[in-house]
């Protein structure tokens, strides 16, 4: 009888080491540390090399996963971050906001028994490593096509799109809004939980690249889409983004310390509000903090509150906790921090002082009914369950819709009933000849990862009408 | 791009104008819009609507006052300096047409923004009267632009110490009691344009304001500038910046404004220290 040879040790998932919740719940430095090299090989360890990877499957972009991992595993750092480099421009980015567990590491194998390879925080420490140790090497360029390409918009999906098409060859200018290029990477996610650095770093690639940066240009206003082409840009890619607030429409909406989320974040990290007076942008700071919704971006404004002095910052949901859409990782990093949730609440009114500040918000018991046509179960009031809870300040961060701006200046443009662009989702063109769309302003409200992947169909769709016609 | 081509102080120094160069905007703008202004890397945002534009020149001009440390910071931008950041054009234009007798009102540097729709009033063929108003005699700016701007000017001080001894509001009645007026356009001090809307209510005339929130993108990302116009909420700096008078809550608006007074005054303390 031949002996069985003795089982390989189960390397389990290597968790990522984080500021201590007590400590980072009043600074706005990034949570998660990072993997050091020996943490980062042994979690790459972990993966089975699949020869069918459905890693790859969940990943929006297709990014070789296991052929990235491989080179980790190998020690060689920087060939894992080209290898992702050929499917996504902005590693440091997406390796901290993607929501993994639905898309790679909810599809990995080893998922199914157990824990499945972190391959965010491998994507992270790669594309880390790559910025603070890299030669700097850029990656390799087509000969000049002579074609100018216009990207609106300087968000996930713009710099995309600006990205892939420098590569090829093309002249690539992006047009922002705003005085600092990055989007919602800038104005909307915290420094906590991405660093801007990061995302300067990630424009400052394409700048070296040859791709051109123009800001504080509200395209649809400064200059419209026909004046572009008359400009000569042969083909424009629009991607500006979801950028209009949605508020709760009940009474007393419009008192002192009611923000929007999008108002509540831009202040904080675009403007640094948070290190007012020294940044001029002011903020108030309150000390009992209610936010309405459930998403990240609901996550992020409750967090920033927390670090902003608050001793109480409270989440308030109409749904339960099962239908939450943040990541899972910024609700346990939420909870970690001390926000508290009231979930199955949903508010009626807000009530304030003489002076018309905010001192409550009114709000109603909820139970859950028959799912509804997103197949959630639509919440229920409970008569009579009103409540009050006192606060100073309040966020509301139950989504974005269509900022009309652009569309309402670009009359063949085609827009749906909610004021999103009608664009072919598998290509990105819109009916007007020459004009690409993609991200939020298609779809409304998404994912960092999914206006990346409509940027990578656009700009194949645009190669190929720039080399052939439309 | 954005420096500053021209500079001048004005009403005893509380004011200022500054021409800025910035040809896209130029070349674009019509009266009635705004730019929003960032001095340098740690400024704020701030909207201000136009006061002129020369599009040969490729030139805005911009006219504050000084109420806080970021228009302190503006006004000591020399001639030859730079503001960081100037977008624009943003908001709805003017809509300026032909309608017989228009009246434009004007309290202190509402005045500024004014000027231009007084103009193209009379340009498009109105009986332009303007009715223009300040504190005292050395607060007033820009008399001689509007009398060249309208066919008739009538000046008032709160403190008598020029033209009429009152407020815009008490000539404002008598134009409308004496005069069948299609319009009147009213920008200045929030109070002012509700005591102007209040007198034009009763006139049955149709008044439009020019609205002053505090915003921060101003192209309606973040809802800051919010306003209640007929009982719904809009955004001034995309719906607006103006607005039919008669539907505005000025006392809302009069209350956002404070929203911030505290760090403003902490702000403007440690800055005048400096």
């Amino acid at each position: 009888m031949t002996e069985k040879p003795p089982k390989k040790e189960k390397i389990p998932r290597q968790p990522m080491p984080e500021q201590d919740s007590q400590i980072r719940k009043r600074n706005f430095e990034e949570v998660p540390l990072g993997y050091t090299k020996e943490l980062a090989v042994k979690e790459a360890e972990r993966c089975l090399q699949c020869k069918k990877p459905s890693c790859m499957e969940g990943c929006p972009v297709s990014i070789d996963i296991p052929g990235f991992i491989k080179s980790i595993k190998k020690g060689d750092f920087a060939k894992a971050v080209r290898k992702i480099w050929e499917r996504n421009a902005l590693p440091a980015v997406c390796g901290r906001v993607c929501p993994q567990e639905i898309q790679c590491e909810g599809k990995c194998i080893l998922g199914k028994k157990g824990d499945p390879v972190a391959i965010g925080n491998l994507e992270k420490f790669v594309a880390d490593m790559e910025r603070e140790h890299g030669n700097g090497e850029l990656p390799p360029k087509s000969d000049p096509t002579g074609k100018r390409v216009a990207v609106v918009g300087s968000g996930p999906s713009g710099l995309t799109v600006a990205g892939d098409l420098i590569l090829k060859g093309h002249e690539v200018t992006i047009f922002e809004a705003f005085h600092k290029p990055g989007g919602v990477l800038v104005y909307g996610i915290p420094e906590f939980r991405l660093p801007k650095e990061i995302v300067y770093s990630e424009v400052n690639t394409l700048e070296k690249l040859g791709v051109k940066v123009e800001c504080n240009t509200v395209v649809g206003k400064t200059v419209s889409l026909d004046e572009l082409f008359e400009q000569g840009y042969d083909a424009i890619y629009v991607g500006v983004g979801a950028g209009l607030p949605r508020f709760l429409d009940i009474p007393g909406e419009n008192l002192i310390g009611i923000y929007s989320a999008n108002e509540y974040l831009t202040r904080a990290n675009l403007m640094k509000a948070y290190l007012f007076p020294e940044y001029d942008t002011p903020l108030a700071r309150g000390k009992d903090v209610v936010v309405f919704g459930a998403g990240n971006v609901a996550m992020d404004s409750a967090r920033t509150a927390m670090r902003l002095g608050a001793d109480r910052v409270r989440i308030v949901y109409r749904r339960s906790r099962d239908e939450m859409p943040a990541r899972s990782a910024e609700i346990h990093h939420a909870e970690e921090e001390g926000i508290e949730f009231f979930l199955l609440t949903a508010p009626t009114r807000f009530l304030g002082d003489k002076n018309a500040r905010l001192t409550d918000v009114e709000c109603l018991r909820m139970k859950l009914g028959e799912p509804d046509e997103s197949g959630r179960r639509r919440p229920i009031p409970i008569e009579g369950s009103e409540f009050k809870l006192e606060c100073d300040l309040a966020v509301i961060a139950v989504g974005a819709g269509a900022n009309p701006l652009l569309t309402k200046s670009t009359e063949d443009l085609k827009i749906n009933k909610w004021g999103y662009i009608v664009a072919d989702p598998e290509t990105g063109k819109t009916i007007k000849k020459g004009v690409w769309a993609g991200g939020d302003i298609v779809t409304g409200q998404a994912t960092v990862i999914l206006a990346m992947g409509a940027g990578r169909k656009a700009s194949d769709s645009i190669h190929q009408y720039l080399a052939w016609g439309w | 791009m954005f420096e500053i081509l021209e500079r001048q102080d004005m009403a005893d120094g509380t004011v200022v104008l500054n021409e800025i160069s910035a040809p896209l905007i130029a070349e674009k703008a019509e009266p009635g819009q705004f730019v929003i202004l960032k001095a340098n890397e740690t400024g704020e945002r701030i909207p201000l609507t136009m006061a002129d534009t020369d599009p040969n020149k490729g030139t805005i001009t911009i006219i504050y006052q000084i109420v806080g440390k970021s228009t302190a910071l503006f006004k000591s931008l020399q001639v030859g300096e730079r503001f960081q950041d100037v977008i624009g054009p943003l908001g709805e234009p003017t809509h300026i047409e032909k309608l017989g007798t228009v009246v434009c009102v004007g309290g202190g540097t509402g005045v500024a923004v004014l000027h231009p729709i007084t103009r193209g009033m009379k340009e498009i063929g109105n009986h332009v009267i303007a009715i223009i108003g300040a504190r005292n005699k050395d607060l007033l700016i820009l008399e001689d632009k509007m009398k060249a701007a309208s066919n008739e000017l009538h000046v008032c001080t709160d403190d008598g110490s020029y033209g009429h001894h009152g407020f815009v509001t008490d000539v404002l009645k008598d134009v409308l009691e004496e005069e069948d007026v299609k319009l009147v356009v009213a920008i200045g001090p929030v109070p002012m344009m509700k005591f102007v809307c209040s007198v034009t209510e009763k006139y049955k005339v149709k008044t439009f304001v020019s609205l002053n929130p505090i915003m921060v993108d101003g192209t309606g990302m973040c809802g800051c500038c919010r306003v209640s116009v007929g009982g719904k909420t809009r955004f001034a700096c995309i719906d607006g910046p103006e607005f039919d008078g008669h539907e505005v809550d000025f006392d809302e608006l009069m209350q956002r404004l404070q929203a911030y007074k505290e760090q403003e005054s902490v702000a403007y303390e440690k800055f005048l220290h400096e």
